[in-house]
């Protein structure tokens, strides 16, 4: 071993934590008799002050040149003693923690074992950290422009915070207009504030913000490059109308014959082939729906190209590509809802006037189907209604998550419905969830409105047989205050949904190399600390597309993301992992095994020189390349197979 | 005096290490023969080091990493899962029972899991006794361990 290496060893106390389980004194004795070793310590709180200064007076007294901290996980202190390091003019990856804390004194009884087990653990370290060496971390400029990719109000609210400090925003929307789930909505709870009323403003400044380059009825086809500067394409689908000439007067959607069920009133209204979503739609330039545009299908019509008088109509036109540069990317692309039609026994598509939450939403909407009136199928007023909570949502057989959003509309709507018809309200909830600002005080209005609220879950609902005119629906459902099962007959059913992540969200995890949790959502960087960070750096979360969440929530992630992507523009750099994989090119045999395995796509193939490079930048250090390298060509800093042989060795020693 | 193991496990650094922290903060006591060496994900795990354990005079070796779909290197795990299968096929081929080496998916907030995967392994270690250096001992002599 090299002479030169002079190790310092710490063995911390913590109080009693972990010298009441583990000899402390006895493992620091037995680490002085260990090679390399200089000086080796215990101390009652290592990451006090006073702890930190041994250290630092060691390293420059003694000429101690690695460090060894036998305390707490290095989840939590690792960066404090870097830092001890690094002020003492040692580079901070000479260190290595063993964990003797959490993974030795919390989890056995005092005695020999334990404090055999802490000395290994620290001799393990002394070991490893005897190949050690310094590593130095990089940074990458950051180039002032953000993709965000989803116009719902997640994107507005980001989009509007970025370029009000005056830097260049693409917000890409593959819907025609902006606006996503939230401009479906007629009320928002639990102020009953009409969702449009406060969402148009937002959008209209969207439109108008020079600093905001909107691209409607577009996706993101391809993203390459890294944090700091992402090369983008994105995928402008054909409008067959001219943006430029297009006034947005209307009158092709007026004159079009052909009509078919629109997206935006969830299937129950008509949109023409030509459309707008909705008239308060942003940009307001209809599209031409290739898949139902008979000129498209048949050859024959061009009714609209007649009517245009700014002769905006083209049907020439063709999809374009257009590639970005960009800094960070925003993601927010929102969710879709559940489709109940698989639970055959609440008869969703199959009974009239079951429906789902957001149909009642359009239902409800003065600019829905029915103008905001509620009615039945067969165009009576329903007297009563029953809402059911948790469909699709806290189901094993669905999805095991809660929506969050759903205790909150179903009170929003027994509202809306008790003020609309007066009729009598059944809510059928599991646990009523109302945690957020003024939420249980609206509980407590809609309890106070004559509601009926029944604790248990819907067993099945059926058409009433009696009386077919009468178009009632028997819901059979277990009362568990009671304790018994019940019947209830209404004349209308509204299913609160689940929110899952978009049904095309995998392929959008492979193009921006997002890691998704269990549920299928995109998944943060940290679920407390850092949610709204991805694992990959510079790309951020936020909104439903990585996890239920209501609007005002949503706004605040989306503020929280914009603030972070400003950070690194204001910065002009962004620091990287120092823990990165790296080629030895002079035994690197050529055979490209490391190249499809690596999850970034951080190793290329160098043609002329005939080895594999790793992108510095890209890599993240996971060491699956460097496992699978047949020739042992492929090491990552901190983490190689040398210094983990050798913490092998001293653990088993 | 009875049989107590040494046992090496390997832990990602995201979830495993996570879980195997939660165990301690939460106070769950598990047997004292299984020693930790942090990985950055397990999908880096040489296997090379698997038998450098064995070499070295574990008697038992504890692969643990995210739940599978829940890498934070995206699929790392997977990479994890394909080479265990054919280690586990490797240690036999060189005389050591496979039941010697295991895989455990640990979650973060899943200490009871890391827990457990101690204890069953150390027990079951036990049950087979002290692992006698057989072939690997010629093997390793030739290769680089």
């Amino acid at each position: 071993m090299d002479d030169n290496i002079k190790i310092g060893v710490y063995v911390c106390h913590c109080g009693h934590n972990i010298a009441s389980t583990v000899d402390v004194e006895e493992v620091a004795q037995q680490a002085r008799m260990l090679g390399n070793v200089g000086v080796s310590r215990d101390y009652v709180y290592m990451c006090s002050s006073k702890g930190q200064n041994l250290i630092k007076q060691d390293i420059m007294q003694l000429g101690i040149n690695r460090v060894v901290v036998a305390a707490c996980s290095p989840r939590l202190y690792e960066q404090t003693f870097q830092n001890v390091l690094r002020e003492s003019g040692l580079n901070p990856y000479l260190l290595q923690i063993a964990n003797v804390r959490e993974q030795c004194a919390w989890v056995h009884e005092p005695g020999l074992q334990a404090t055999e087990k802490a000395n290994r653990l620290v001799h393990g370290a002394i070991r490893r950290v005897s190949h050690h060496s310094p590593v130095e971390e990089q940074s990458v400029p950051v180039f002032p422009a953000t993709l965000i990719i989803g116009g719902g109000i997640a994107g507005i609210q980001a989009a509007l915070e970025i370029a009000n400090s005056q830097h260049v925003v693409y917000l890409v929307e593959r819907e025609p207009s902006i606006g996503g789930h939230m401009a479906q909505f007629d009320k928002t709870f639990p102020t009953l504030d009409c969702s449009a009323c406060i969402l148009t403003p937002k959008m209209n400044e969207v439109s108008r913000n020079p600093y905001i380059r909107l691209m409607t009825y577009s996706e993101v086809v391809d993203v390459s490059g890294y944090v700091g500067n992402f090369a983008v394409k994105v995928k402008r689908k054909a409008r067959y109308i001219d943006e430029d000439k297009c006034v947005g007067c209307g009158i092709c959607q007026e004159k079009c014959p052909w009509s078919t069920a629109s997206e935006f009133d969830a299937g129950l209204g008509l949109r023409k082939a030509v459309y707008t979503p909705f008239p308060q739609a942003i940009p307001n330039i209809p599209v031409i729906d290739r898949e139902r545009c008979v000129y498209f299908l048949k050859g024959k019509c061009r009714a609209c190209e007649k009517v245009c008088e700014a002769q905006a109509v083209n049907f020439e036109q063709e999809d374009m590509y257009i590639d970005l540069h960009v800094g960070s990317i925003i993601v927010a692309t929102g969710y879709d809802v559940f489709d109940p039609t698989p639970i055959v026994q609440y008869g969703y598509g199959r009974l009239p006037n079951v429906f789902t939450s957001l149909e009642f939403e359009r239902l409800c909407s003065p600019s829905g189907p029915t103008g905001g009136q509620l009615k039945l199928v067969s165009g009576r007023t329903p007297a009563s209604v029953a809402i059911i909570h948790c469909v699709g949502s806290r189901d094993q057989n669905y999805n095991a998550y809660c929506s969050r959003v759903c205790c909150m509309h179903s009170l929003k709507y027994s509202h809306l419905f008790k003020e609309k018809t007066g009729g009598e309200v059944y809510q059928l909830y599991i646990d009523m969830r109302c945690a957020g600002k003024a939420y249980e005080e609206f509980y407590e209005r809609v309890q106070g409105e004559h509601v009926h609220f029944i604790r248990g879950k819907l067993a099945s609902i059926a058409a009433s047989v009696t009386d077919a005119e009468e178009d009632n629906l028997i819901l059979t459902c277990e009362d568990t205050l009671l304790g018994n099962m019940i019947n209830i007959s209404v004349d209308m059913v509204v299913l609160c949904v689940a929110l899952e992540p978009r049904h095309d969200a995998e392929q959008l995890s492979h193009i921006l190399r997002l890691g998704r949790s269990h549920d299928g959502f995109f998944l943060e960087r940290h679920p407390k600390l850092d949610p709204v960070a991805t694992m990959s750096e510079g790309i951020f979360v936020v909104g439903c597309c990585q996890g239920p969440k209501d609007i005002p929530d949503t706004v605040a992630q989306a503020s929280a993301a914009s603030a972070r992507a400003l950070a690194m523009i204001s910065k002009g750099k962004m620091e990287m992992g120092a823990i990165t994989a790296s080629v030895d090119e002079g035994v690197c045999s050529g055979c490209k095994v490391c190249n499809a395995l690596c999850p970034y796509g951080a190793i290329f193939f160098d043609e002329t020189s005939h080895v594999s490079r790793v992108n510095q930048v890209l890599c993240k250090g996971c060491n699956v390349c460097g496992a699978a390298c047949p020739s042992g060509a492929i090491s990552t800093r901190n983490f190689s197979a040398i210094q983990i042989l050798a913490e092998i060795e001293g653990v088993l020693a | 005096m009875s049989f107590e193991p040494k046992i090496v496990a390997f832990l990602c650094n995201w979830c495993s290490y996570a879980g195997a922290d939660l165990a301690g903060v939460s106070r769950t006591k598990c047997s004292p023969n299984v020693m930790s060496i942090r990985l950055m994900c397990s999908g880096g795990l040489e296997p090379a080091f698997v038998l450098k354990a064995f070499k070295e005079g574990a008697d038992g070796v504890l692969v643990c990493g995210c739940n599978l779909g829940d890498c934070h290197y995206i699929d790392g795990n997977y990479k994890t899962l394909m080479r265990m299968t054919l280690l586990k096929k490797l240690v036999k081929q060189l005389g050591i029972e496979d039941e010697r080496v295991r895989l455990q998916w640990v979650c973060a907030s899943c200490a009871e899991d890391f827990v457990q995967a101690v204890n069953t392994i150390t027990n079951d270690v036990k049950a087979l006794g002290p692992y006698r250096q057989t072939k690997i001992n010629a093997e390793a002599e030739a290769s680089r361990i």
